[in-house]
């Protein structure tokens, strides 16, 4: 019965088991055009001219387009919804092509041909001409006066600046007897690595454009493309299916518009545009690099009498998701630990590095890395044990954040502590592991997070849903909420059986693909809200169908409507429990009533206006060889309460997932950028370490279960919390393994000779 | 350049013997995709970083976007198709793939397997330390290898009747 709750494979695992899963590409039709794009070669400056005679020689090229021949309308990329209000609508500041370039690998071209080799021959047979400007990499220096000027609009390249302020912080400081604690940390560029790239391909059909497209947020992107080639957005067809991950970088609108745009220019043929490892690390999106600055003023007994952040973000070239992400951490500063007195201030700054955007995690994994690192500095400086200054100070049960009205409920934090205390033996290995002088030294350390649940305030949370009953009593739902591999698709059929009374999942059969001539809207995959904002909508609709169904029941059992309900796929009189007749039995005589006919279906929208705190923690431990500067994970665990857990079996494998990529940003994995040049260094699986199996321990995920109180099935977010807390806790291992805090991450070798050098651990 | 780089390969896929004009230049992935639709054959990278195109080749599994279509002359290859049953009967790997909730997004999926097969058809106990060695060619980011890792691990164990040792089984 109950589907909610309970171990269940994914509904789509027997398709992925056997390789019939077919994503973009594997529908691509043969007569596809291929695209390929020309990128620039410098990292800032003005395109002069592009010379196509050669490339349009080659056997097999189609047509060349140029930033020269692009129409002028600016356009926003994020993924976020539609606003009515022109001051919160996103930044537009992208063109299908450039002639300013604003960072190595801008697009400044396409070469169209009717093969592959032909495309990559036409790309490299253009010749571009640039006139070439100074750029600039760091964020800092990119907010100099002086500094080269990368969007008119936005003087010391500053996109935008947001302040907050609690108490009274000027004066709080002069509290005798304060102690302070000040650090900057700096986290690096990342990319979400996606084993499938992005790509689409796109063709006209009756005069409107149709786009197949690997994205998070095809109803989104139906609207950016509509906007970037200056057409009605009813003319756009967006269609998703199955997608190899996204992570936040397909929450953007990437090539689409462009693909779509070819496909007009050469008379609505079927045009692809498909990105290579290398483009996806360069030309897509990367997480923001941001550098944090802290001050925290401690009372002797380990309060904060007042503290102070700035944060510094690294835009990239064009605005994309923008300032969202660095307010978001800024916004997470005050909330998550107790301080009455507290301001900060956050920059989003045009750098000439590739564009920033969202990914899992959304500002939080920075914001974390920087804070949970400066917790354990303000634990030090007070003589306390980091658990213990941590169950002193983090956000008190019962606390309601002003602007979200997020409420913590439960003892969530503490009780995450202390089951993550209990797994890795925290007391017995801290005492241990304190009496090591040799040069191999162990460590635990340990890191909480705070996330939200979907983006109500700050933006709509809106839900949409259709179901209809089948004629074998199964049902067909579709939503607008996207399964990009996260088990979405799963969870939602476990939601809707419980809420329509069918036997079992499997009797409900979700419409995976996305088409936006025919989905309800809904806004995608991020925020880690779709669990919680399709759990409305699934209620609600199957609520609306159940007591359609019911309706039809009591005219078809000659039961009062209070006396029946649906069990297990029957409508049954509840008062004996007599099973009356089956729904296979009542969708087929409704349908083929020959007076009064029925196409029994419901289809809801439910405005979310409520958000939910999702909190956890890691827990790990790690190995230092020090004079190798070597740092080995043996051991990490993470605690999540998320509320109810639809589905455990997918809720601890989104964990292990979260915790890989938090292994990653800990410990190897940042894009690099030529100092000289601008030039990404590493833009391939090769150079760039993404954590392999060899990388890890056992990923342990654990989980508190306090229901939320808002939600339509107990549950809250789980996407993007597991990749939080895991960089900074093995930041505080290594800490508390060698007393050195590194405040920078990936701790790498290289990172570890600089800090063990300074402190003198090892000799240069 | 030439115009005319075709070259016939036969060989056998699946089973089944094929004959099939490649380019000179096409890559295994390109002919198992493109000439036989075998759309398992995923492109991560296609230069041999990733592991998702992996396919056997005479039993033993290649990155088969390094590998060239002509190569293939003669050669039994084997992609995740290959593996399922007439009647959509599952093999051991692949259900167990299923029931440790090794699959997420699904696209490294089948390169995984296909690898997990070569490891298992040796009928070999590995050591946890060696088999994540043997899996290390594969990446992923939605399972951070958890229980990918069961999925190869049970399987190993259970064609060699250990999976009820409590030591073993851990």
């Amino acid at each position: 019965m109950a589907e909610v709750g309970k171990r269940k494979p994914r509904v789509d695992a027997y398709d992925k088991a056997t390789g019939r899963t077919k994503y973009y590409e594997d529908l691509m039709p043969r007569e596809a055009l291929f695209a390929r794009i020309k990128h620039s070669e410098i990292a800032h400056g003005m395109v002069k001219s592009i010379d196509t005679s050669a490339a349009e020689a080659i056997e097999g090229v189609v047509k060349v387009l140029t930033c020269f021949d692009v129409p002028n309308i600016p356009f926003p990329t994020a993924g976020h919804p539609w606003s009515m209000e022109q001051s919160h609508q996103d930044v537009a500041d992208r063109l299908l092509l450039n002639r300013h370039v604003r960072y190595y690998g801008d697009d400044v071209a396409v070469v169209i041909a009717e093969n592959e080799v032909a495309a990559v021959q036409g790309v490299r047979a253009l010749k571009v001409e640039y006139e070439e400007f100074p750029f600039v990499l760091d964020v800092q220096k990119a907010m100099e006066d002086g500094a080269p000027q990368i969007h008119n609009a936005y003087p010391n390249n500053i996109l935008k600046h947001t302040s907050l302020s609690r108490g009274n912080y000027e004066e709080a400081i002069k509290e005798p007897g304060l102690i302070r604690v000040e650090g900057w940390y700096e986290t690096p560029s990342v990319q979400h690595c996606h084993i499938e790239n992005h790509g689409c391909y796109a063709y006209e059909e009756n005069g409107r454009i149709v786009v197949v497209a690997s994205t998070q947020i095809p109803h989104i992107v139906r609207r950016v493309v509509g906007q970037a080639l200056g057409r009605p957005w009813g003319e756009i067809r967006i269609v998703k299916p199955y997608i190899g991950g996204g992570f936040g970088n397909k929450q953007d609108a990437l090539y689409e518009p462009l693909c779509a745009y070819c496909s007009t220019q050469v008379g609505g043929r079927c045009v692809r545009l498909d990105c290579s490892r290398e483009e996806t690390f360069v030309s897509n999106r990367l997480r923001h690099a941001i550098r944090y600055h802290i001050i925290s003023w401690l009372r002797p007994d380990g309060t904060f009498a007042a503290r102070k952040l700035e944060c510094f973000s690294n835009q990239g070239a064009y605005s994309s998701h923008g300032h969202s992400i660095v307010a978001k951490g800024l916004g997470a500063f005050p909330q998550q630990y107790q301080c009455a007195n507290v301001v900060g201030d956050a920059y989003t700054v045009f750098t000439n590095r590739p564009v920033a955007g969202a990914m899992r995690g959304y500002g939080i994994p920075q914001a974390m890395f920087a804070n949970e690192s400066h917790i354990d500095d303000c634990a030090k400086a007070v003589g306390m044990d980091p658990l213990a200054f941590r169950h002193k100070n983090l956000m008190e049960v019962g606390y309601e954040d002003p602007f979200s009205k997020n409420v913590n409920y439960f003892d969530s934090y503490n009780q995450c502590l202390a089951k993550g205390k209990e797994y890795i033996d925290y007391d017995r290995k801290i005492a241990e592991y304190a009496k090591e002088t040799g040069p191999i030294r162990h460590g635990i350390g340990v890191a909480a997070f705070w996330y939200n649940t979907a983006v109500y305030p700050i933006a709509l949370e809106t839900s949409s849903n259709r179901m209809q009953l089948n004629l074998d009593g199964t049902v067909t739902m579709q939503c607008g909420e996207t399964e990009i591999g996260q088990g979405a698709d799963t969870v939602f059929a476990q939601m809707a059986a419980d809420v329509l009374g069918l036997a079992s999942y499997r009797d409900v059969n979700v419409v995976s693909c996305q088409d936006t001539d025919i989905t309800p809207t809904g806004l995608g995959a991020y925020a880690s809200r779709q669990t919680y904002v399709a759990g409305f909508s699934i209620r609600q609709t199957g609520l609306l169908l159940k007591e359609k169904i019911l309706k039809r029941a009591c005219d078809l059992t000659r039961q009062a409507p209070y006396n029946i309900d649906i069990v297990d796929g029957n409508i049954v009189r509840i008062t004996d429990g007599k099973k009356l007749m089956t729904l296979s039995e009542l969708a087929m005589t409704a349908q083929y009533d020959p007076v009064n006919s029925e196409h029994i279906t419901a289809e809801e929208t439910y405005t979310i206006r409520n958000n939910a705190y999702s909190f956890g923690c890691t827990f790990a431990e790690v190995e230092v060889d020090i004079p190798m500067c070597k740092v080995t994970l043996t051991n990490i665990v993470n605690v999540h309460d998320c509320g109810t857990l639809i589905n455990p079996a997918l809720a601890e494998a989104q964990v292990h997932g979260g915790m890989s990529m938090a292994i990653g940003y800990g410990l190897s994995e940042q894009l690099l950028f030529d100092e000289k040049t601008g030039k990404p260094l590493n833009n391939n699986l090769l150079d760039y370490k993404l954590s392999t199996f060899m990388d890890h321990p056992h990923l342990e995920a654990q989980f508190v279960e306090n229901p939320e109180p808002t939600s339509a099935f107990g549950t809250k977010s789980l996407g993007e919390p597991p990749a939080c807390s895991g960089a900074p806790a093995i930041r505080n291992a290594i800490y508390n393994a060698t007393g050195v805090a590194i405040n920078e991450n990936p701790i790498t070798p290289h990172v570890l000779f600089k800090y063990f050098t300074q402190e003198g651990l090892i000799e240069e | 350049m030439a115009k005319n780089q075709y070259q016939l390969v036969t060989c056998w896929i699946n089973g089944r013997e094929v004959e099939q004009m490649v380019d000179v230049r096409a890559s295994l992935t390109d002919m198992l995709r493109g000439d036989f639709h075998l759309t398992s054959v995923k492109k991560g990278c296609e230069v041999g970083e990733c592991g998702a195109c992996n396919v056997l080749i005479d039993g033993e599994c290649f990155n088969s976007c390094l590998y060239l279509a002509v190569w293939a002359e003669g050669k039994h290859i084997t992609t995740l198709e290959g593996l399922t049953g007439p009647n959509g009967e599952l093999s051991d790997i692949q259900q167990a793939f299923i029931d440790e909730t090794a699959i997420q997004c699904g696209f490294c999926t089948p390169g995984f397997i296909m690898t997990a097969v070569e490891i298992l058809n040796r009928n070999r106990l590995y050591s946890d330390e060696e088999l994540r060695k043997l899996l290390s060619g594969h990446l992923c980011r939605c399972t951070g290898y958890e229980n990918i890792f069961r999925a190869v691990k049970k399987t190993m164990l259970r064609r060699l009747g250990m999976l009820d040792d409590p030591f073993l089984n851990t």
